[in-house]
């Protein structure tokens, strides 16, 4: 059958009044003579709020740790001291407390590496492209789940008669307890996906063309991934190694939740902003992962590692 | 480079367990709300939804939930605004001073969490004499929160022709009616997946929280640390901790699906949505 077309009855004239026209406004019209005002208008509130709020905060953190606290009144006061910073730096407890917290996070970007590379690797270059983007969301998801929750899940994990020891029983293995591998097993565990997926990102960039030149060239698969796709790589391992060091340096949740009594730099920061009241002393310690951060971000500046992050 | 078929099969099998090695301590936590046995043994004993009933009476539980809900629409809307007018001067305008503030954003979220929230807790209570509050709480997270914003709306900016903003100039469109008719449209599902990304981040956040909140105030995430070592509180801690799971996971997922830009973690540019 034929379809009939009806006709639309016809609508209003358009004409151009019907575009929306800006008002005369006075404002208007001089934010767009001026860019400069309009810049200004911009940026004031956002730059003013982390100027104000964020470096004025870091700054104060770097005063406060040269003052002291008065013992009687419990009261932070102005009277100017290195005391707070050489007992950081000298007294054998908190250089103990140092050590630990860097061997804690250099571990745990060890094994996260270690981990990370296949599996990057694998959603990169080995996995077909629909299951690329379901294995990078899969990865994905877990970073965004709370922080605390992860630790939590540990807690399970690790607990007397938890999985682990369930699993580990039939091969004659225990579960270690909570304490310091504990610490470095869930660090491991949290920060795992911020180290495979710069590394994956990295794998993405390196075109299949070259990794297929080294193979026609006679390169075996092992000599293609240290000649051709390692020295690529560096960057962006470098980048995941940021994350999962500097994040793990400044941790004190996991270390209270199990932990059991290891002590990073962290808790003590913790510590001494709540129970031991002394606000210099922790801006002292926060001090500590703020140098080796800036330390490490100087030695890798120049790998371009910096523009992966 | 033919990869041959057995290191194929290994790769895929390691990617399997480290996947495994992921989702299993989550799911434990779900199992467990769900499990009857007050010890949380493994294998479970039983189905309980006892917890889960429990969690819901409890007047703990229910404040805490609408603190975090309150803190996080209230440093989402801030940090919209906020991340939205940096973004924006610092794609459209090349200014002293640019680099700096571009390195400046990022501050919030390279430096560990420790460190900010010490910064501010000092800044509230030594320098400026503020009581710590919920606000106070509100103020470090929408700090934090405007850098997943800016990232996204930047983002979308430079994908973003100037040439449909010039013709609506010249079209006789003011400065807010070329704002509002041309610009916004546009930016439109890239300010709805990076508020998503803030609300998540701040509804979980513990680390600046434990350092920023007032006394006898909780937000969910306060209100787990404060009952993860007390035994009998275990069963609802894992309900909470389910909660927590499914409201940070839920909006990311939303995020993802509506912006269509690449993924960032804070960084590492995913360009999973290209191919």
């Amino acid at each position: 059958m034929a379809q009939r077309i009806q006709q639309l009855p016809p609508g209003p004239p358009r004409d151009a009044g019907a575009v929306p026209r800006a008002k005369t406004n006075a404002f208007s019209a001089l934010l767009h003579r001026s860019p400069r005002l309009r810049l200004a208008a911009l940026l004031t509130a956002p730059a003013g709020w982390l100027v104000l709020v964020y470096i004025a905060a870091l700054a104060a953190l770097l005063i406060t740790a040269f003052w002291t606290v008065d013992t009687f009144t419990g009261e932070v006061s102005t009277v100017w001291t290195t005391e707070n910073i050489v007992t950081v730096l000298t007294d054998p407890v908190y250089q103990r407390i140092t050590l630990r917290t860097l061997w804690i996070a250099v571990a745990v970007t060890v094994i996260d590496m270690i981990l990370a590379l296949p599996i990057a690797f694998f959603i990169a270059k080995v996995a077909s492209a629909r299951w690329e983007k379901l294995l990078v969301v899969a990865v994905l998801m877990p970073l965004w789940a709370s922080y605390l929750v992860k630790a939590y899940a540990w807690r399970n994990v690790l607990a007397e008669g938890g999985l682990l020891e369930w699993l580990g029983t039939p091969l004659g293995l225990s579960s270690p307890g909570y304490g310091e591998t504990a610490v470095i097993l869930t660090l491991s565990y949290i920060w795992l996906p911020y180290m495979i997926l710069p590394i994956y990102a990295g794998f993405d960039r390196v075109p299949d063309s070259l990794l297929e030149a080294s193979g026609d060239l006679g390169a075996k698969p092992l000599t293609t991934m240290r000649l051709v796709m390692l020295p690529l790589l560096v960057p962006s391992i470098i980048a995941g190694t940021i994350f999962t060091f500097s994040l793990s340096l400044g941790d004190y949740i996991t270390a209270q939740i199990v932990g059991g009594t290891t002590q990073m730099l962290g808790t003590v920061v913790y510590a001494n902003v709540g129970a031991a009241n002394n606000l210099p002393f922790a801006a002292a310690v926060s001090l500590v992962p703020i140098a080796i951060i800036m330390f490490y971000l100087f030695i890798v500046r120049r790998s371009g590692a910096l523009n992966n992050l | 480079m033919r990869l041959s078929r057995s290191a194929k099969v290994v790769l895929g099998v390691v990617t399997a367990l480290v996947l495994l090695f992921i989702y299993t301590p989550l799911m434990l936590v779900v199992v467990n709300s769900f499990n009857a046995d007050r010890t949380f043994g493994w294998p479970p004993k039983g189905f309980t939804l006892e917890w889960w009933g429990k969690a819901f009476d409890s007047p703990g539980v229910r404040e805490a939930v609408l603190s975090s809900l309150w803190v996080a629409v209230v440093a989402t809307v801030i940090s919209l605004l906020l991340g939205t007018l940096l973004a924006l001067s610092l794609q459209r305008y090349d200014f002293f001073g640019r680099d700096v503030i571009n390195l400046l954003v990022i501050l919030p979220i390279a430096l560990p969490g420790v460190v900010t929230g010490i910064a501010l807790n000092n800044m509230f209570t030594t320098i400026l004499g503020v009581p710590l509050s919920l606000w106070t709480v509100v103020i470090a997270h929408a700090t934090f929160c405007m850098v997943t914003v800016f990232n996204n709306v930047i983002a979308r900016l430079r994908r973003m022709s100037p040439g449909l903003e010039e013709a609506s100039a010249d079209l006789g469109a003011g400065v807010f009616a070329t704002f509002g008719l041309v610009t916004f449209p546009q930016l439109r599902s890239a300010l709805l997946a990076g508020g998503l990304l803030a609300f998540a981040l701040s509804f979980d956040e513990i680390i600046v929280t434990t350092f920023t909140i007032g006394a006898g105030e909780t937000t969910l995430p306060i209100w787990i640390l404060q009952n993860l070592f007390r035994p009998n509180q275990a069963p609802v801690v894992n309900v909470v901790a389910v909660v927590l799971i499914v409201v940070s996971i839920v909006p990311i997922w939303l995020a993802q699906k509506l912006s269509g830009d690449s993924v960032r973690v804070s960084g590492a540019r995913l360009k999973a949505d290209e191919r």
